[in-house]
Order: structure tokens, then C-alpha cells, then sequence
């Protein structure tokens, strides 16, 4: 076996998935169609993971392929199929390109360090323990799929669009309708800076230390490294063979060769197949078995945990800065946690929303908030825009986890895309015929801030855009008409909220229902089709 | 939410720039026709045949459309709903509008409306982006601030002033060809209701008495031609519709410059008392048209 062809057949791989994954979250169009989306995903370990634990199933069993993928050859997993994984190597690799050009010479790009142990397993078991008694939340801070998510969704894609109004803006002047603006209705500023946040982290960390991020932060890379110290395959250094010259550890994004001592970390070693691309000796080779990992590994190992407590990187520590900081803005923000809609003037009854409405699909809120890992891949499908990430509406704990928010939009009657995208079990796909009556919530109307009684005259917005006339137009005083609701034909898309003119308070809005419910059909006789096509006009 | 606010302002600043001030752009009167009908009322056959008919007793395309102009059409395509449950011009009817206006010798016909449904979908759903394709037209966005530019309606009472899509503002022929239906608000939907999809805020309208505003905005800009679609009527339930049940095959089509006379023409062909529609009252008011449709020399169609 030609083992240097590994390298080309793994960056093969990772672009593949990376390319095919972000645009999955730059489709601003909604081009691609909804059954590529779970083939994409199929892998990512997280969702799989979540989605396997509540529904079972051979649709949720990708986490189970990386398990046995890693059991047999390393963390393929990182170097392949991981997006944010590819994405440090494209920073990594543009960073090498940069540094050549500043100093003209051959540079170290890696070297052989230690492992952060304690900072590694730290975080692990900040994902863990957490989840074990019923907590998401750190997982969705850590899973690198979801902050991948995030990035694409708040950084890229709004660079995309921003590209694409300019284009359509210089087309527009030739009288050219050829490249359309997008209308981008804004994210909240929390994901958008907690995207932020992790994107120069990571950018920062693969710009000058590789993967260190996944041997650090990364919960899945700990928790894959743990599984591959039982790797059937693993990747050593053939002492006969090996002149220790260092190239591998040069080119060793993990910083897990050591060429002085011939070692391999394995549980830090994600599968690039750099080192066996640019061995001139033969030097690298696969160890077969169980029981191979050589003595001297696990001394060096050993040696590792000993001094691992004086060395204290940096970057984990910013790291655990940020973690501390979004926890105290999260609290001080705690009391807020009550949705008031729209702040400017008119309306005089204020109102508050006791529930959040979450997307259909999700059944309740409690399975939603259970198994979303709010990657935002439905906030980045959905067409109306409607669904946006929390800050803190459903608490602290369901932070950037995202809801159904009638001010950028409503959700469209005849559109499922939220459940069809959704690599978790927290939206799951409906039929149409289901979606359409799946009720999320009620529209309540407060009939002090309507226009037709403040103003005494027609509007009528809400009823316009009703998809099923639930809220309908019923006689008022002199002549005009004025919404009434009838609550078993709502199923809650908002778009009677979204639509309702008045400010700062909403004179209808959708009281969100904790757990779905199904709406009637709103079934009206037929009308008489008596028409006379010879009568005369009636004018 | 700054980034996009930037992006906007940074798209509206130099459009102004580029586009100049739009407040200048006066309402016009396009009356100046040689036919001796003032508003065509059809009925009995499919939609291209009663336009065959209606246009040709108005003097053909030819009247309204010249060489080399370029024509606008606006027909309603509010909702992401299939073409059956007629929330929507009928698509056939607007692609029939396009191939007369190109044998007349329009060089660009353009359409667009400005949803209320996401756009894309109302667009592909209604059967309207394909039709006008496949007609030669071109299907233009209006799911865009940058497309607006603000204008003064001098005439209006509540409504001084408003952001217009610039295809309206720069073609040089402006078609109107709304589906008449049922309306919560609006008590029923024709022509100058239809206009409400060519300028870029329309919670305003609905805070400031709809009515009103529904009747100054068209004082702004009179279409050069109203081709209200009357096949499938929305009888309740309007503008939306929540079945076929909602609907009447009334296989009409009423066709006038003045937006006034047809929408009282139109109101009438629904079965609803004038009176109980303000907006075409108080446009009488503002001298829109003509409401008193035994003023007018009508054709009447019967197929």
C-alpha cells in the first residue's frame, strides 16, 4: 500500500465534507434540497449522538460509525469529517503560506508538545457531567459541528449575502434583475458574538498551534482520543527506520510526534497522514492490534501528566475567561428572561409572553430544548427568517437554542424545511398535512391596542394573513370590522403578530404552547356555484 | 442587527446617489386613447380568450404599449398558495398580458409584486414566475428595501408619502392586474388595493385608517391599464382563502384606464354595496375616477 497517497485521500475527504457541509448553511436560497441534508450530517457525532438517545434508530447511528471508525484507525473522525476540524486546517494551511512569505525560510510549523491533560479533561467533563443529569447546554457551547454551525451561519453566510446585495446592487444599475438582494433580517447578538468568539479562538489557535483546539477544548476529540488509545490501528514511529529529523514533527498539527523520543501520543493524533507524506525514511508505520501501543508510549504519557500541571497554556485559560464571562452576562441578564415585544410608542398594554413558541416539529418545548444542539442550521434554512436564536428565553440553559420570533417574520403555512434540516430529534420531520395543523401555540388578542378600537378605523392585518382564519373579521361599531380569535383553527405560525401594525405592544400575538397541540380543521360549507354566465352585468 | 442596518444604509445612500430624488416624479393621466370605451366588462369564456376580446375593443395592446417601451406589470402574487385556490392572478392570464404587450413591441416587460408569503415561494408557487418566464418577461424581486424610493403623494390626506419600487416609477408603461377577492381589512381587493404591492411599507397604511391610504396612494400614479381577473372569485376568507370552498367561477374579467371605474365595476360584479367599501368612496372623493359607472360608455361582453 502506497501510504504516502493517504494524505491526498484524507484532504480528498475533509474537503469534500467540509464543502458539502457549509453549504448546507450558505444555502441562503434554499437550492438545495432537504433530503441532502441528513446524508451530510449522518456523521456528525453530536447530533447523531443526541439524536440517538431520545428516538433510536438507523437514521441516528452515525456517532456509532465514528465509535467503530475510531476503534479501528485513530480520530478519522477529526481530520475528515469534522467541519471545524477542516476548517483549522484551511487556517493553518493560509497560515503557512503567510509565514513563508514574511521570513523566506524553512520554518518549524509544529513541534512536539505536551498534552494539556488537565485543561483537556476538564472541559470534557464539562460536556459530560452537566448532560448526565439532563443539561445540553456546555455540550452545545463545545460540539464543534454546532460552533462550526454558528460560524457559518453568523459570520459566513452574512458575507455571502453581503456579496451577493453588491452584485445584485451593480446588476440592479445595468437594469438587471438577474442576482436578487436578500433581505437579512440580523441575528441576536449574543450568537452572533459567541460565533465571533469562537471563530478567533479557533482561527486563533490553528493560525499558530494547529489542532489545538481539538486537543484541548474539544470534547468529542477527548472523548475519540480515549476510544483510540484501543485503536486496532495505530499510527507509530518505525524506530529501525526513523533517522529522527524531525519533518514529521514538523508537519504534525497535533504536536503529538516526538521524534527525539520516536513516540506517537496517539489519543492527540487526528489522522492526517502528514508525517507519512514527508518521511523520507519510511519512518512512520501502522501498529496492528490491541496491545501495541509500546511501553515507552505509555511512559512518555506518564511523564506527560507529571509535568502537565506547571505548563499551562495560555489559550485555555482565555478559553475558560470566555466561559466564565458568558455565564455573568447570562446571569445579570437572568431577570430579562420574560419576552417584551417591540419598544417605541402607541400601544399602551404591555405584553409579555409567557412561553416561547418553538418551531413545528419539535413537539414541546422540553424535547426541544433537551435535543437541540443549536448549530442554527434551521435559523440558517428557515425562508421567513422566523426562527432566530434565544438569548435567554428559554433561560440561561437554553441559550442560542433557537424559537419562533414573530418580529423578523412568520412561519410560512405551506413550508416544513426546520424538521427536515434538523440533525437532532429536537425538530423532527412532519408531513405537510401535519406541519399544517400542528398547533404551536394561540394568538391572543388584546383588543386595548388594536387599531380598529384605538383608531376607529379598518386594518385588518392580522385576519389578511391568517392561513387559516382563525382569526377572522367580525363586525364592530359603525360599519367596521375588528379580529376575533378562534383558538382551536391557530396552530401559532405568527404571522397575525408579525403582521399587526401596532407599537410598541402587538395587539395579537402567539402565546407559545409548552406542548404541540393539534388545530381543527376550519371547514366551511361550500359555496353555492349558481352563477348565470348569459345574466347581464349588475352594472 | 448593525451589519444589516449598515448594509442597508450604505445600499440606500448610494442609491440615492445614483437614482437621484424621486420625490419629483408626478402622477401622470394616460387617458389620451383612441377607443371609444371607457371600461370593458367581460364574461362567459376562459381568461385569454375574454382578454382577446376586452383588449381588442379598447384598440388593441397597441393602444397602451409602443415600440421599444418598456411596460411593467403588477399582477397580485401576495400568497405562497397554489394557482386553484385563486389568492393569485391567474398565471395564464398574466402570461397572455405579457405576449400581447411584446407584439405590440414592448422591449422589456418586467413583474413583481411585493409579497406578503416569502417571496420565492410566492413567486414559484403561484405558477406566475414559470408563466412569465416562459412568455419572455422578466420576474423581479420586491422583497427589497434598495428597490423603494420615497415619493410624495400630494394629493394624500393621510398618506404624504411613500417608498415605490423603481420599476414603477421608471417604466414607461404600468399594467394593474389584480384577482378580485374577498379582504378582512379591505372588505374586498381589486385594483387599488392591488397597489398596495408596489410600495415597500405597508403597516403604515394599515395604522393610518387602510381605507384612506388605499385611496390616496392612488392618486400617485394611475396604472395605464386595470385588467382586473374575475375568473375564480375569493367570496370569503379573503385575501387568503382557506379552500376551494371559498370560491365562485364567475368567469369574468373587467378591463378600464380608470382604476376607479373598475374597481366599482369590480365591487359590484362581488355583490358588495359601494357604500361598504370606504376606499372607493373617499377615492371618488380625491377625484381618482369615475364612480358613477352610468357616466361611462361600457362594453359589455357576454361570451
Amino acid at each position: 500500500m502506497n501510504v504516502t497517497a493517504l494524505k491526498k485521500i484524507r484532504v480528498a475527504v475533509s474537503l469534500l465534507f467540509f464543502l458539502f457541509t457549509i453549504s448546507l448553511f450558505l444555502d441562503y436560497r434554499n437550492i438545495l434540497p432537504p433530503s441532502v441534508y441528513s446524508k451530510v450530517l449522518f456523521l456528525q457525532f453530536i447530533p447523531s449522538f443526541v439524536k440517538f438517545i431520545s428516538i433510536a434508530g438507523l437514521g441516528a447511528i452515525g456517532f456509532i460509525v465514528i465509535l467503530l471508525l475510531t476503534l479501528f484507525s485513530g480520530r478519522v473522525y477529526c481530520s475528515s469529517i469534522c467541519p471545524l476540524g477542516t476548517l483549522q486546517d484551511v487556517i493553518s494551511f493560509l497560515s503557512r503560506i503567510l509565514k513563508k512569505k514574511k521570513e523566506k525560510k524553512k520554518r518549524e510549523f509544529f513541534r512536539y508538545e505536551k498534552s494539556n491533560n488537565w485543561w483537556r479533561y476538564s472541559f470534557f467533563a464539562l460536556a459530560v457531567i452537566p448532560f448526565l443529569s439532563g443539561t445540553i447546554f456546555f455540550i452545545n457551547l463545545l460540539d464543534p459541528y454546532s460552533s462550526f454551525g454558528k460560524i457559518s451561519a453568523h459570520l459566513f453566510r452574512p458575507l455571502l449575502i453581503i456579496v451577493n446585495n453588491s452584485l445584485a446592487f451593480l446588476f440592479e444599475k445595468m437594469n438587471l434583475y438577474i442576482v436578487y438582494p436578500f433581505e437579512y433580517k440580523g441575528v441576536e447578538t449574543f450568537s452572533l458574538l459567541f460565533a465571533f468568539v469562537i471563530f478567533m479562538l479557533v482561527g486563533y489557535l490553528s493560525f499558530t498551534k494547529g489542532r489545538l483546539y481539538c486537543n484541548t477544548v474539544c470534547p468529542v476529540g477527548t472523548l475519540l482520543g480515549l476510544v483510540s488509545k484501543y485503536s486496532f490501528v495505530k499510527i507509530a514511529v518505525d524506530e529501525k527506520s526513523c533517522k529522527s529529523c524531525g519533518i514529521c514533527e514538523r508537519v504534525c498539527k497535533s504536536n503529538c510526534i516526538d521524534t527525539k523520543k520516536k513516540t506517537v501520543d496517539f489519543d492527540r493524533c487526528v489522522a492526517c497522514f502528514n508525517c507519512f507524506d514527508v518521511c523520507p525514511t519510511d519512518g512512520m508505520k501502522f501498529e496492528y492490534g490491541f496491545l501495541s501501543s509500546s511501553k515507552k508510549n505509555q511512559q512518555n504519557i506518564e511523564e506527560t501528566r507529571a509535568t502537565e500541571r506547571e505548563e499551562q497554556i495560555s489559550h485555555s485559560k482565555r478559553n475558560f475567561l470566555f466561559n466564565t464571562l458568558v455565564y455573568a452576562v447570562g446571569l445579570t441578564g437572568i431577570s430579562l428572561s420574560q419576552i417584551k415585544i417591540t419598544p417605541k410608542k402607541k400601544s399602551k398594554v404591555a405584553v409579555f409572553r409567557k412561553n416561547p413558541v418553538t418551531p413545528p416539529g419539535s413537539q414541546s418545548r422540553n424535547n426541544f430544548t433537551q435535543n437541540c444542539t443549536s448549530c442554527h442550521l434551521c435559523v440558517s434554512v428557515c425562508p421567513t427568517q422566523v426562527l432566530q436564536p434565544t438569548y435567554l428565553e428559554y433561560g440561561l440553559l437554553g441559550m442560542f437554542q433557537p424559537r419562533m420570533d414573530f418580529q423578523t417574520g412568520f412561519c410560512n403555512f405551506e413550508c416544513k424545511l426546520c424538521g427536515d434540516v434538523c440533525p437532532t430529534s429536537a425538530i423532527s420531520p412532519i408531513s405537510l398535512e401535519t406541519k399544517k395543523l400542528k398547533q404551536l401555540g394561540k394568538a391572543k388578542f388584546v383588543k386595548d391596542n388594536c387599531i380598529v378600537n384605538t383608531e376607529n378605523t379598518d386594518c385588518g392585518a392580522c385576519s389578511e394573513h391568517c392561513p387559516t382564519k382563525a382569526v377572522n373579521m367580525v363586525p364592530y361599531k359603525n360599519k367596521l370590522v375588528i379580529p376575533e380569535v378562534k383558538d382551536e383553527f391557530c396552530i401559532g405560525c405568527g404571522a397575525c403578530e408579525f403582521a399587526c401594525p401596532t407599537k410598541p405592544y402587538k395587539a395579537i400575538y402567539v402565546e407559545g404552547n409548552p406542548k404541540h397541540l393539534t388545530a381543527k380543521i376550519n371547514k366551511e360549507k361550500k359555496l353555492e356555484q349558481k352563477v348565470d354566465y348569459k345574466e347581464d352585468f349588475p352594472f | 442587527m448593525d451589519r444589516r442596518k449598515f448594509i442597508k444604509a450604505s445600499l440606500l445612500t448610494s442609491g440615492a446617489i445614483v437614482f437621484g430624488n424621486y420625490s419629483d416624479v408626478y402622477p401622470y393621466n394616460s387617458s389620451s386613447l383612441s377607443s371609444d370605451y371607457d371600461l370593458v366588462a367581460i364574461k362567459g369564456g376562459e381568461p385569454e380568450a375574454m382578454f382577446d376580446k376586452a383588449i381588442a375593443s379598447l384598440g388593441g395592446m397597441k393602444n397602451f404599449v409602443k415600440k421599444n417601451q418598456k411596460v411593467v406589470i403588477k399582477p397580485n402574487i401576495g400568497w405562497d398558495v397554489k394557482p386553484e385556490l385563486a389568492a393569485n392572478t391567474n398565471p395564464k392570464l398574466v402570461a397572455h398580458i405579457i405576449k400581447h404587450c411584446f407584439n405590440a413591441g414592448a422591449k422589456d416587460v418586467y413583474v413583481f409584486d411585493h409579497t406578503c408569503d416569502n417571496w420565492n415561494r410566492c413567486y414559484t408557487n403561484s405558477g406566475i414566475e414559470k408563466a412569465v418566464k416562459d412568455a419572455g418577461g422578466k420576474i423581479v424581486s420586491g422583497e427589497s428595501e434598495s428597490y423603494y424610493h420615497k415619493v410624495d403623494v400630494k394629493k394624500g390626506k393621510r398618506l404624504t408619502s411613500s417608498k415605490v419600487h423603481e420599476l414603477i416609477l421608471e417604466s414607461d408603461v404600468f399594467i394593474n392586474v389584480p384577482i378580485l377577492k374577498h379582504h378582512g381589512g379591505g372588505k374586498i381587493t381589486a385594483g387599488m388595493k392591488n397597489l398596495m404591492g408596489v410600495v415597500w411599507d405597508r403597516r403604515f397604511w394599515h395604522q393610518n385608517d387602510l381605507h384612506q391610504c388605499i385611496a390616496d396612494f392612488a392618486t400617485f400614479k394611475k396604472p395605464d391599464l386595470n385588467i382586473v381577473d374575475a375568473y375564480l372569485v375569493m367570496k370569503r376568507n379573503g385575501p387568503r382563502g382557506v379552500s376551494k370552498d371559498d370560491l365562485l367561477t364567475l368567469k369574468s374579467q373587467i378591463i378600464s384606464t380608470d382604476i376607479l371605474a373598475a374597481d366599482t365595476a369590480a365591487a359590484k360584479l362581488f355583490g358588495i354595496d359601494i357604500a361598504d367599501v370606504p376606499y372607493i368612496n373617499y377615492a371618488d372623493e380625491l377625484k381618482v375616477g369615475q364612480k358613477d359607472l352610468s357616466k361611462l360608455n361600457i362594453n359589455r361582453i357576454i361570451l
